[in-house]
């Protein structure tokens, strides 16, 4: 009896298990975006011939974080709204190169007008994207690059992370009148968005602004936990002296913001406080005013992304490195922000 | 006499490389290190940090420590901390279940619900199903963040409120509340194999789950209890670290954690066999842990050798413990004697 019931209870849980497996992998089933493109297909073809909306390809790298999925959203969103003029073919590649390889080749024999491709990895793309331009399709990559021969795509629209720790030492200058000790919680070791945030800053401070003196840097890989953790330890370490803290994104911040506040300090106010990325929680603390400055890194991409289109479309030249607009948000304006945020 | 008991102690040098830690420390910085100030009504120093941010993994190795000692492992606990952040966070911030208008006395016992149940399938999977510990818990630990993406519908839920900060950052009589928490369970344990049958038994199934058996141990019923207490502690340690950084971050609660418990409790001195344990030397285990963090911070090593520098420690920490190491450095040592003094 016992044994049964027991039996009972594992085949139950197994069965629900198996739901909870279905559930994750049901949205992206690998197929599913080549079959959606398929169908699409004969569509557009009319449509080219008939009239000239703008038949844009994108193969998105799939659900990875919630930067991505505002990416996503974004572009969608647009061509939703512009739904007259615009016909976006999306494909899901669930991280995988080959999904999106096919995708771009379904791409082609559809023979939309452009491709648009966030790669999931650097490599390996010489072949397609040679097929994409005897085809005569322009392919704009979005905010990752693509290890090819520049001739091989038209352009790419994406961050610029030396100008945001650029920018984010310039904010930091302001906010402290130019002269003050800081600290900086650094990104995961080796990340190019650490690399690079972790330069463009250092740099600019080494080059304009000699009175600010970064004390220590450390890592927080980019969660909020470590970047506590860290801020924690530098405060026992230079207490009061630390005018400003650095983070390379929000979340670091967010936790940074509450050891401030248990060394019995006010975040915001007695150590400022310059962060990028732009999340929602950020806004929240800056409209409470724990927060001083934001530097976003936009993935909002889809206005920018389709007006490339339309001028590859017609035959108009582009940069080869389109920079997303992104904003430098501050204390001041947070609270009229908050309902505007996205991600 | 009195002295040979306490250096025999399982906990005795764990506990002694701890306090060694504390004094290189010290003396490195100057004094600083042990330097304890109050601020705003509560003690504040790197000795608080240490014992705060070591709360999570003190929590996680009392459980594992058990788990080991029956001759499992459980892997899974780092997924499960961020099943039940997510499940207390997405409670109090009102995205699940808003019935219960963000309560959060009823978020910490769901999520610890949550906990017995990961410990619960965790248990049936290794005591009846007699998968391999090692597999069956990594399920969990795979499936598990999944799990706490679809609570909180992949994004960072955060919280405001400050009853629910209070698991991590609230004070009684200036010391921090987890500390509580911990010394809490720490005795219920201790007295639960120590004072009864309990601990015999984890022994007993960890040494030879078979003769256990035969001698009527409920082996089965031993080993489903002990992932289901290591589950609830995980879950507890979740509240925690979620409670400290006012969210839910489903893909960094607890990330590798599970290795830091196993570490804490080899470096306790249990065999990772199973059989003798002792839950006072994974805790001391769990302290040297996070004091080599806290050091490696306070020395300001490089972020790019950070982890070298914590490999490099652990391994003189591990190698200080080893007898056969102990016993050829003393033979090479005694060696080297004998051949000054021919």
């Amino acid at each position: 009896m016992k044994k049964k019931l027991l039996s009972i209870l594992l085949c139950t849980s197994m069965v629900a298990a198996l739901f909870v497996g279905c559930g994750q992998k049901e949205t992206p089933v690998s197929t599913e975006p080549e079959t959606k493109v398929e169908e699409e297909a004969e569509a557009p073809k009319e449509e080219k011939s008939g009239n000239d909306k703008l038949v844009v390809g994108f193969a998105q790298i799939g659900q990875e974080s919630g930067w991505r999925d505002a990416e996503t959203a974004s572009i969608q969103f647009y061509a939703g709204q512009n739904v007259d003029t615009i016909d976006l073919k999306f494909a899901d590649a669930q991280q995988k190169q080959e999904n999106q390889i096919k995708a771009i080749k379904s791409f082609i024999e559809m023979g939309v007008d452009v491709i648009g491709l966030a790669p999931v990895v650097e490599t390996g793309w010489d072949a397609v994207f040679t097929e994409a331009k005897d085809a005569g399709i322009p392919i704009v990559l979005v905010d990752r690059m693509a290890k090819v021969d520049e001739s091989l795509y038209s352009t790419f629209i994406g961050s610029d992370f030396i100008e945001e720790g650029k920018n984010a030492a310039i904010e930091m200058a302001t906010l402290l009148g130019d002269e003050g000790k800081i600290v900086e919680l650094e990104g995961t070791v080796g990340a190019s968005a650490a690399n690079d945030r972790k330069k463009g800053f250092d740099d600019e401070i080494a080059a304009n602004h000699p009175n600010i003196e970064i004390l220590e840097s450390q890592t927080g890989d980019f969660t909020r936990a470590k970047g506590k953790e860290v801020m924690e330890s530098f405060l026992k370490t230079y207490g009061s002296d630390i005018k400003g803290v650095y983070a390379h994104n929000d979340d670091m911040m967010l936790g940074a913001i509450e050891a401030i506040k248990e060394a019995g300090l006010k975040p915001g106010v007695d150590i400022k406080t310059v962060s990028v990325d732009g999340v929602k929680g950020i806004f929240e603390a800056m409209a409470a005013g724990e927060a001083n400055v934001t530097v976003e890194c936009n993935p909002l991409l889809g206005e920018q992304f389709f007006d490339t289109c339309r001028k590859l479309k017609a035959g108009e030249t582009v940069d080869k490195w389109i920079k997303s607009e992104e904003g430098i948000y501050r204390q001041e304006t947070a609270a009229d922000d908050l309902p505007n945020r996205k991600y | 006499m009195n002295k040979s008991k306490i250096t025999k102690n399982q906990a005795f040098l764990p506990f002694a490389i701890f306090v060694a830690i504390l004094i290189f420390n010290t003396i490195i910085s100057g004094g600083t290190f042990l330097e304890m100030k109050i601020v705003d009504g509560h003690l504040y120093g790197r000795i608080i940090d240490i014992i705060r941010n070591g709360s999570k993994l003190m929590l996680l190795a009392t459980g594992m420590t058990m788990v080991i000692a029956t001759g499992g492992t459980d892997i899974s606990v780092g997924s499960v901390m961020a099943i039940s952040g997510a499940v207390a966070c997405s409670i109090v911030s009102g995205a699940i279940l808003p019935g219960l208008g963000g309560n959060v006395v009823a978020a910490i016992i769901l999520a610890l619900l949550a906990g017995v149940l990961c410990g619960i399938w965790n248990g049936i999977l290794v005591a009846q199903i007699k998968i391999q510990p090692i597999v069956a818990t990594l399920i969990l630990m795979v499936a598990g963040r999944g799990i706490a993406q679809l609570i909180t519908k992949g994004k960072i839920v955060t919280v405001s409120s400050d009853t629910y900060y209070f698991i991590n950052g609230g004070y009684i009589l200036g010391i921090p509340f987890p500390v509580y928490v911990v010394l809490f369970i720490v005795i219920i344990t201790l007295l639960f194999t120590k004072r009864t049958a309990f601990g015999l038994f984890l022994e007993a199934t960890g040494c030879n789950s078979a003769a256990s058996k035969f001698a009527g141990i409920n082996v089965g019923l031993i080993k489903l209890l002990v992932y289901a207490v290591s589950g609830t502690l995980a879950a507890g340690a979740g509240l925690i670290e979620s409670a400290g950084i006012k969210g839910a971050d489903c893909n960094n609660a607890g990330l590798m954690i599970e290795m830091d418990a196993i570490l804490a409790v080899a470096i306790g001195g249990t065999s990772l066999n199973g059989g003798k344990f002792s839950i006072p030397a994974s805790i001391f285990g769990a302290l040297i842990i996070q004091s080599i963090t806290t050091m490696v911070y306070a020395l300001g090593v490089a972020p790019e050798i950070t982890q070298v520098v914590k490999a490099i420690l652990v391994v003189i920490i591990c190698l200080s413990q080893s007898k056969e190491f102990k016993d050829t450095v003393i033979k090479i040592f005694r060696r080297e004697k004998v051949v000054a003094g021919a």
